[in-house]
Formats: structure tokens, C-alpha cells, sequence
């Protein structure tokens, strides 16, 4: 089976080279570069992934114009039918915008934008995403974000917590997410939005490998699935 | 008409900006400010006929995020 996938675009997107660059070396497979504008998505997708960026100028609230486009419309559909979808950095804001994910992503803590390598803690290997590290494991991955501190009411972050779906949480102090949270997964497990970039970590000239994990899992999981 | 929509963030949701803004009065010497919370306001030019449903209907789907933030909606003459 071909693995077959798409990287959408926005207008501010600036990760979405990068991301299709991963996903087509780790996957052998096709990837799709999709618009914003367009209302439907390709055929037979396995895997959508939404590009850091800074869509739309994060007019109004990041990804907040983004969660509304015509393309998104499409992308909760696909969710809906257990498409894996992987929100990185502004990804991420769009898929909490969106409301296929819980909580938001507001301002950091330290008012300052983070640009660097940061120390994460795998939280569980029980999902599509995190399948090939180990539990507890600890990981390095950069971010670069001004809106990354997370943020849910406490019976949300305790849901999230005992359903296992949170899967990174930050080793250090990066961003005052509420309980270190870095990364979460919807109630099925198919979809992940993660602040940190997995797709600048897929190879040694990089500075490490942390990333290409998280894509060799998918492809893992959803070719032999 | 005019019609004013003012974002806030809901109470105990910590505020960044607020705090900075915070710093920076007392950096200016003024005293006796005991907290800031920032917010925006969107002003919108509807016409007559748009309810104050359809009103609420879009803050709630777009101008405001309802996980964090409230929202007010003021009609200006």
C-alpha cells in the first residue's frame, strides 16, 4: 500500500515546505500540497498534516481565520471518517480553533516569542504518533512559537490526563502551558497538535533524529493497518 | 448601525498582556493600579434588519473563543 497524504497551506504558512520535504522522505510516498481555498481534499488520504506559520497574519487570534476556511471544512470531515491529522505549532492553534482538539493557545507566559531546542517528555507510546518512543522517554525538538501556552479548564486538562491523551509534556519551563502540556490527542487518537516541530528533527545535519520518529510511526501504523 | 463587540478574557484564564501593561504603567510611575486585563473591542456596521441572535451567533462562531474569552455586544445608535 502507498501512503498518500497532504500538507495544506495557508496564506502565513511557512512550514509547510519543510513538512512535505519529511513526510515524502520518511514516507516514499505522495504528498499532496493543498490551498487553503480548496474545498475539497485529494482522494484516498491517509494522513493530513497542518504547517507551522503564521496564517492569515494571526489576524484576530492565531489560526483562529484559518479554522474557517473552506479547506478546514474538509479537514474536520476527514477527521470525522479517522483520517490521521497532525497540527504543528500554528497547526495546532487551527485544530483547537477548529474544536478538534480541546483547549487554546494563548500568548506565552513570558509575553516573549521561543525560538529554540527544547526538552520534551514522551507521555505515552499507546498512539499512532508516539508508537516508536518509549514512555517517558525524553526527547529534543525545537519550537518557535509566540502562542504556545496551553490552556483548558481543570476537568478538561483531568480528562486528558486520565485518558492518556496527552502525549508530550514540556522538561523545562518554555511557555507556562498549563501542567507542561506540549502536545495532546483527540478522544480516538487519530488526530495530535503539538507545538514543538517535529519536521526540523528528521535527520543528523539537523542536530537530531527526535522528530523522525513521530512520522516513521504513522507511517508505520497507518501502512500496516 | 453600529454594533460593538467587546472580547474579554474569562476570569481566572492568566493574561500575559494584561500583566505586561501592568509592569509598564508602574514602570511610568503611576500607582494604585491593582490589575489589567487587556481585551479587544470589534466594531461592526450592520444593517437594521441583522438580530441580536444572528449578533451572538457570530461572536460565538468567530470573534470570540469560547474556551477562553467572554463577549459583550453593545448596539451603538
Amino acid at each position: 500500500m502507498s501512503f498518500t497524504a497532504a500538507v495544506i497551506t495557508f496564506p502565513g504558512s511557512n512550514c509547510d515546505r519543510d513538512m512535505a520535504v519529511a513526510i515524502e522522505e520518511i514516507s516514499g510516498g505522495t504528498v499532496h500540497r493543498v490551498w487553503h481555498g480548496d474545498a475539497d481534499l485529494p482522494e484516498g488520504l491517509d494522513f493530513i498534516a497542518l504547517p507551522g506559520g503564521f496564517s492569515y497574519g494571526d489576524y484576530l487570534r492565531s489560526g483562529a481565520m484559518a479554522a474557517r476556511s473552506p479547506v478546514m471544512q474538509a479537514v474536520v470531515r476527514a477527521a470525522e471518517r479517522g483520517v490521521a491529522v497532525l497540527g504543528v505549532c500554528n497547526g495546532f492553534q487551527v485544530l483547537t480553533e477548529a474544536g478538534l482538539l480541546p483547549g487554546a493557545l494563548m500568548r506565552n507566559a513570558g509575553i516573549r516569542f521561543v525560538c529554540r531546542d527544547v526538552a520534551l517528555k514522551v507521555e505515552t507510546s499507546q498512539s499512532l504518533f508516539t508508537s516508536g518512543y518509549d514512555a517517558g522517554e525524553r526527547i529534543h525538538i525545537p519550537v518557535a512559537h509566540h502562542d504556545g501556552n496551553y490552556y483548558a479548564d481543570a476537568e478538561t486538562l483531568d480528562r486528558l490526563e486520565g485518558e492518556g491523551r496527552v502525549a508530550f509534556r514540556y522538561a523545562e519551563p518554555v511557555n507556562g502551558s498549563q501542567r507542561d502540556i506540549a502536545g495532546v490527542l483527540n478522544d480516538r487518537g487519530n488526530v495530535l497538535g503539538m507545538m514543538p516541530h517535529p519536521e526540523r528533527m528528521i535527520e543528523a545535519a539537523q542536530g537530531g533524529t527526535d522528530g523522525r520518529v513521530l512520522f516513521e510511526s504513522v507511517v508505520r501504523g497507518l501502512v500496516a493497518a | 448601525m453600529k454594533v460593538r463587540v467587546f472580547v474579554s478574557l474569562k476570569n481566572g484564564v492568566l493574561d500575559p498582556q494584561g500583566r505586561a501593561i501592568h509592569h509598564a504603567l508602574e514602570g511610568l510611575g503611576f500607582s494604585g493600579v491593582n490589575d489589567v486585563r487587556a481585551g479587544r473591542m470589534i466594531e461592526l456596521d450592520v444593517d437594521a434588519t441583522v438580530t441580536d441572535e444572528a449578533l451572538d451567533d457570530m461572536a460565538r462562531k468567530l470573534l470570540a473563543n469560547m474556551v477562553i474569552e467572554n463577549y459583550r455586544i453593545e448596539r451603538v445608535a
